[in-house]
């Protein structure tokens, strides 16, 4: 497809500025724009079309089912979009005194209330912006919590589980802190023979996801917080699957004292294709001291944003946080009620089903119930006729369903890491069972017909290799394409 | 019947746990250790039917005073620009809201050619090689900068001009300590930068950020402060708003290494501050030390041009502890507005944007009379000088029906006096006009 700038015409145009008639003031010769940028020059229509070809050369959750384990895609309600838009929170501007934003700082102060009471711990931040940027601040707060302590220099360590999302030894390289890894056992807990060699007075404290990246809830999560604490370091709940145990377990009460959550997966925030995301954190009362500055806060019947903050660690983003993300995931919460429990079995229960169904059909390395997601390795597939989990995820587009997360966790070979959401009705799971058990049988029968997938999607295979090695990274309108070739 | 949005009848309910091989929903529950389970309800407010909802925050909504309930002039960072109705349109198609990042380049072409025509826009805009999808906003985008920096030049001193948001520092100061950074800032001088004093601060320096405009609304000697952060050694890294781009010139155009900025002036609402769309662009040589998702042209088995998320070896999947950033969740939909703003505006609307934003400065200039605090050429924001404290002045305009602008004095030292007037191109010359009375009023 043509790209915007290929349709552009000199001279063409789509919107109008208001002009007051005023005279301009002139900008100093040396600032002034000398060459002017070539933006596409298009009427609107032209414009309008472009985005909707464009849109259908994309795929959403509004178009299929999307089992992207680690990213619970459930189903983004569109209500969500319609009081998000409203002109009295989108026209609000973030500068505007507290008294003119009480309806925004009630909302974040309920929000706090809720997301307080899903973790079990009493205080909670809105400012960061993604899940990654709440667990550097989490890290950050450990900093702080810490050095106050005179214990700064000595806890250096952060340990992280070998299944961890990638985020987590990345947040941990970027607050300053040394990174140690703890092994699996064969039922998917972490090792605590392992750990208890590996926790010391160097601990600052322990980043994990419960349930784990495998989508198993760790049975000795109970020893695991014991071991931690003993030494005086801290436990870190990385919420990215949080949509398993929504009333149904607390990382407060598991034993973990911070915690991100992701009101773009458990909150149903839409992904936008990769972001706006939010990750509020929530902490126990020793560490509220440390928490960013400002802090939404209730007086009486008002609230107000408090910047006097002496401990905090400072601020992390702009403002009070990505605001119009608060108010989808707080109409959210709201749809449910207490019923947020409901929400997690009901994920709970989709999975094992999908797994209950798929087990035979392709290797299972954890032998268990799962939690809201699980993983299934295609080794098998691969040893007797050469294909792939990449094969199979691309086979699955030609059945209009988006590919489940593969190759990760890096702990299982040919990884197919699956997470239906509780949004799904059974028909949708029936259809994804059925179309994984007829391409299973495909890589025994017609092994080219994987390698050739997809065969109905706009394009078909890409060579990553090639746009990683004579990276063109913008329009060349014309000109020599390459940035740079790789040495 | 629970509420919410789930899908499962009873039927469905009792034909799955059977198909699992277990008698109850307890039973999937029986690998979390009972001493953790939690065993109430939560204690949340209760459920509410979608009439209900909508009515409870429109209620809150309307709580708030907002832009089109009150003649605004608020600015510092975050603008009241026109977000034209075709953004509301692109950004609600379900394709595009509510898709993953595009792992998946079959399945994801729509936004991956998006984001290729976002980077191309953004380099247009600023001068500048490459840009990354997107970072969360104008201030973390300098922190992100700071990191590519200590890593390029092998030093860790940060220059800041206390002519930036006061929030920019505040959030590179929280990231210093993770980063091993040492941040000087340096003083301005009525109003703006003072180069000598730029390049002294700079010796021995990894990077040196300054904006243009500057947070007092002035217009900075951008190409003496780039020359001076050169000539210590350091990396230029400037820090503006894409409006001003068709009237100011662009960053590369000047030396600087790095743009960054705050995207929300080009497609985004102001919604209280969030969520908008940070933007980081550099020159070649530091495409592989870019945090963030990078789309790049290739090839398809067909031999078509397609795209695809590329140089991902940079990033925290792979990488792990050896990556540039942590950063995953970006700003796309966000940005996507940025890439459909600019292209209605085209080059001939993003002009004439400047320069009416200019001209209604020029304007307030003549008409509001309270004495500008700074001496120096604007871009969309005016400075004056209060004879009552600038919060009291915010207090009494308000009262009137008028938010006159920002109190500087709430973020920067011995400011106290001083109102910072934002005017946009949704302002007229009439609003600047009752402005100028209710100031004559209050002050």
């Amino acid at each position: 497809m043509e790209l915007i700038f290929e349709k552009s015409q000199a001279g063409r145009r789509a919107g109008r500025v208001p002009s007051h008639g005023l005279p301009v003031p002139e900008v100093p010769a040396e600032l002034r724009r000398a060459q002017q940028p070539r933006l596409p020059e298009l009427a609107e229509n032209e414009i309008v079309r472009h985005f909707t070809n464009l849109a259908d050369r994309n795929f959403g959750i509004d178009t299929g089912f999307y089992p992207l384990g680690s990213c619970t895609m459930k189903y983004n309600p569109r209500v969500n979009e319609r009081v998000a838009g409203l002109p009295g929170f989108v026209n609000l501007h973030p500068h505007q005194e507290d008294e003119g934003a009480q309806g925004a700082l009630e909302l974040m102060w309920e929000l706090q209330q809720i997301l307080a009471e899903v973790a079990g711990l009493p205080a909670v931040t809105l400012q960061p912006a993604a899940g990654s940027q709440g667990e550097l601040t989490g890290l950050m707060l450990m900093r702080a919590y810490f050095a106050d302590r005179g214990e700064g220099e000595r806890r250096d360590t952060i340990i992280t589980a070998d299944t961890a999302h990638g985020t987590n030894p990345a947040s941990v390289t970027m607050a300053g802190y040394k990174l140690e890894k703890v092994a699996t056992t064969d039922r998917g807990n972490l090792d605590l023979d392992d750990l208890r060699a590996k926790v010391n007075e160097r601990t600052a404290g322990l980043m994990l996801t419960n349930p784990s990246t495998l989508g198993l809830f760790d049975e000795g999560i109970v020893e695991v917080a014991e071991i931690f604490h003993s030494q005086g370091a801290l436990l870190y709940y990385d919420g990215a699957n949080l949509n398993a145990v929504v009333g149904i377990s607390r990382p407060g009460d598991m034993g973990f004292d911070i915690v991100h959550y992701n009101l773009h997966k458990t909150f149903s925030q839409p992904h936008g294709c990769g972001g706006p995301g939010a990750g509020p954190v929530a902490v126990r009362e020793a560490l509220e001291p440390y928490l960013p500055s400002p802090q939404v806060v209730r007086d009486g019947d008002t609230f107000r944003l408090d910047h006097e903050r002496p401990k905090s660690i400072g601020r992390v983003r702009g403002f009070a946080g990505p605001f119009g993300v608060f108010v989808r995931s707080y109409a959210y919460m709201r749809a449910y009620g207490p019923d947020l429990r409901a929400m997690s079995e009901t994920a709970v229960l989709n999975a094992n089903y999908v797994l209950a169904r798929l087990k035979d059909v392709y290797e299972l390395p954890y032998d268990r119930l799962c939690m809201h997601e699980f993983v299934l390795s295609a080794r098998g597939l691969k040893k007797e006729h050469g294909v792939t989990a990449l094969d199979v995820a691309k086979r699955l587009m030609d059945y209009g369903i988006h590919p489940p997360t593969i190759y990760f966790p890096l702990v299982v070979p040919e990884a197919l890491m699956i997470e239906p959401t509780e949004t799904e009705s059974k028909e949708r799971l029936d259809h994804f069972v059925e179309a994984m058990t007829r391409i299973a049988a495909e890589a025994a029968d017609d092994p080219a017909l994987l390698k050739d997938a997809p065969h109905e999607r706009p394009v078909r295979r890409l060579d990553e290799v090639k746009a990683a090695k004579e990276p063109i990274v913008k329009y060349a309108f014309g000109e020599r394409p390459l940035v740079e070739a790789e040495a | 019947m629970t509420a919410g949005y789930l899908s499962l009848t009873e039927r469905d309910r009792d034909e799955m746990l059977a198909a699992i091989g277990v008698s109850s929903m307890e039973e999937l529950f029986a690998q979390i250790p009972a001493s953790v389970r939690f065993d109430r309800e939560l204690d949340v407010p209760p459920a509410l039917s979608e009439a209900e909802l909508v009515r409870h925050l429109e209620e809150l909504a309307a709580k708030n005073a907002h832009t089109g309930s009150e003649l605004s002039f608020l600015g510092a960072g975050i603008y009241d620009h026109y977000v034209p109705a075709i953004v509301d349109y692109v950004l609600q198609r379900g394709e595009f809201l509510t898709a993953y990042t595009p792992y998946q380049p079959e399945m994801s072409q729509g936004v991956l050619q998006a984001i290729f025509e976002y980077q191309t826009v953004i380099c247009e805009l600023t001068g500048m090689d490459v840009s990354n999808a997107s970072g969360y906003d104008g201030f973390t985008v300098a922190a992100d900068a700071c990191l590519i920096a200590t890593r390029h030049t092998g030093r860790s001193k940060i220059v800041l001009t206390e002519t930036l948001n006061p929030q920019l520092r505040q959030v590179v100061k929280t990231y210093a300590p993770g980063f091993g950074l040492e941040v000087v800032e340096v003083r301005h001088v009525g109003g703006t930068t003072d180069p000598a004093q730029l390049a002294a601060a700079a010796q021995d320096a990894a990077a040196v950020i300054f904006p243009q405009p500057n947070f007092f609304g002035c217009l900075e000697p951008a190409p003496d402060l780039a020359a001076a952060a050169k000539e210590a050694g350091a990396l230029a890294v400037a820090h503006v708003d894409l409006t001003s781009l068709g009237v100011l010139e662009a960053p590369g155009a000047y030396g600087c290494d790095m743009a960054i900025g705050e995207g929300q002036s080009a497609g985004n609402y102001q919604s209280y501050g969030g969520p908008h769309y940070g933007f980081l662009a550099a020159r070649t040589e530091f495409i592989r030390r870019m945090p963030g998702r990078i789309v790049g042209e290739t090839t398809d088995l067909n031999g078509d041009r397609v795209f695809v998320l590329t140089l991902q070896t940079r990033e925290q999947h792979i990488l792990r502890e050896k990556a540039t950033s942590n950063i995953t969740t970006n700003q796309t939909l966000l940005a996507l507005g940025g890439l459909v703003t600019l292209s209605w505006l085209g080059p001939a609307g993003l002009r004439e944007l400047g320069e009416t934003c200019m001209s209604l400065v020029g304007y307030a200039r003549e008409r509001i009379g309270l004495p500008a605090a700074f001496e120096r050429p604007a871009f969309k924001e005016l400075a004056v000088r209060t004879p009552i404290p600038a919060r009291e002045v915010v207090r009494r305009a308000r009262e009137r029906g008028v938010h006159p602008g920002y109190a500087l004095g709430r973020d920067v030292e011995g400011m106290d006096d001083v109102l910072l007037i934002a005017l946009t191109e949704k302002r007229t010359p009439a609003e600047v006009d009752r402005l100028a009375d209710v100031l004559a009023e209050v002050c």
